[in-house]
């Protein structure tokens, strides 16, 4: 089996995997304690957050650990829209963020808050005109951008957000799930959350950071554990792993990102060749390095994807038929791209040539027997 | 997305075929527009009735890569659209 959906979830790092089975043993204790293994679990803890910290750019007592990407989004969100409610009740976002942001801003607004959602243009970037605008508007408490779409790849505009944002006295929650550990980060941002099982450490950790000075109030019950932003018992073992993949993966990600992101434009490139009726989604040259969407034209994704999984391989799609809720991908919509026949592939790292090339061999087909079976000439 | 009446008076012209995909899962209701265009003459106007939300993105994504052209998206009382689709060629 090929795994080609790195953007849902990368594959554990192996050195996560040792780090995490060593933090077993040694880091189970109460880092809250002050015996001697809950210094241990302490110290490990803090060296992790350090190295975390150092990676995305961050100072160490601006970085907490949540529970998942999601509840870092969640907190954030909140956290920074309460801490501003003096200043207003307004969230900007952009129509394409994670259903983290999505979901968060609609408990604002049905807290009374309001929402302006900046649209997207056909490559799925936000206009930093528009974003700068809505900023701008009076009584916006916050904005979120996220680092590039994790549906289509595209890199957003966060420097230019930063910009308005710092003109505006606005802060910046920026979600970047899908490039920490890949690429470098851009600055400016207050509000910075991530999330380690898509950069090869384990499910169940998240990052939150928050820049010292950016007014925060958490949205939960009190609780003393991580700087008081996230309740709950750190799951010490596996923030120590996600710090060893993050270290790893840093480490690689100028050389690996580069031969990852050539594997991506063969893919760009070799589809509209091969299989007839295809758009190819999202920025060509301003995106992430390992994603790249296509829609095939009278395909049903749900169709595609079980055909491409019989063939070994193992990619997502944002086409409504695969989504529990029969709606189709709100990205996509936003976009005004074609929603169905959707396939999403994303090369998780040490991605083989040969994997590629099977894949580029193995699509033609399939595509052309699901429209045969669909009664579709072409 | 939906026309307003202005725009509808000046789309005007009523469609010389209208195709009921309504119930129909995206991508059918393509496949069918794509089929049945063909059966009318350049410059008419092929309605698609559609409830699949899909096809409300979908057509216009279609007409934008066939190079022909979607007029207006109209809601239909009972939910889903009527999707005006002008054959160019």
């Amino acid at each position: 089996m090929a795994y080609f959906d790195a953007a849902s979830t990368e594959p554990l790092h192996p050195q996560a995997r040792e780090a995490l089975i060593a933090a077993l043993d040694v880091g189970w204790a109460d880092p809250a304690r002050l015996y001697g293994p809950a210094r241990r679990a302490r110290m490990l803890l803090e060296q992790a957050r350090t190295e975390v910290a150092e990676a995305l750019g961050a100072r160490p007592d601006e970085v907490s650990f949540t529970s998942s990407g999601t509840q870092a989004v969640h907190l954030g969100v909140l956290g920074a829209l309460h801490g501003r409610r003096r200043v207003g009740r307004r969230l900007v976002t952009s129509a394409v963020e994670h259903s983290s942001v999505l979901h968060a801003a609609g408990v604002h607004e049905r807290d009374g808050g309001s929402v302006e959602t900046v649209g997207v243009g056909l490559t799925g970037a936000v206009d930093p005109a528009a974003f700068r605008a809505a900023v701008l508007a009076e009584g916006t408490a916050l904005a979120c951008l996220q680092s590039a779409n994790h549906e289509v790849g595209t890199l957003q505009p966060v420097v230019e957000a930063a910009a308005a944002c710092a003109e505006a006295g606005v802060p910046l929650l920026v979600d970047a799930a899908q490039t920490a550990g890949r690429m470098p980060l851009p600055g400016g941002w207050s509000v910075l959350t991530a999330s380690a099982h898509k950069w090869g450490g384990p499910a169940g950790v998240g990052v939150l950071a928050v820049r010292k000075g950016t007014r925060w109030r958490s949205p939960l019950p009190e609780d003393d554990r991580e700087r008081r932003r996230v309740p709950g018992f750190e799951n010490v073992p596996a923030i120590v792993a996600s710090a060893a993949a993050l270290r790893a993966m840093v480490a690689d990600s100028a050389r690996e990102s580069a031969r990852l992101a050539a594997l991506v434009d063969r893919i760009r490139s070799e589809v509209p060749r091969l299989v007839p009726d295809v758009e190819v989604i999202g920025d060509p040259v301003s995106r992430a390095p390992h994603i790249i969407t296509f829609s095939c034209l009278y395909v049903e994704g749900e169709a595609l994807l079980t055909e491409l999984d019989k063939a070994g391989f193992a990619v997502s799609s944002g086409s409504s038929c695969t989504a529990s809720t029969l709606r189709p991908s709100h990205v996509l919509e936003a976009m005004g791209v074609l929603t169905h026949g959707n396939v999403r592939v994303s090369l998780p790292q040490g991605a083989s040539a040969t994997d590629v090339d099977r894949f580029l061999t193995v699509l033609p087909d399939a595509v052309r027997k699901i429209r045969e079976d669909a009664g579709v000439r072409s | 997305m939906v026309s307003t009446q202005a725009a509808e008076a000046e789309a005007g012209q009523p469609p010389a075929l209208t195709i009921d995909a309504l119930g129909k899962k995206c991508p059918i209701p393509i496949i069918m527009l794509a089929e049945q265009i063909n059966y009318v003459p350049r410059n008419a106007i092929v309605s698609v009735l559609a409830d699949d939300p899909a096809a409300f993105t979908d057509i216009p994504a279609w007409c934008r890569l066939k190079s022909h052209h979607h007029v207006a998206s109209y809601e239909l009382p009972d939910g889903g659209w009527a999707i005006h689709v002008r054959r160019n060629y």
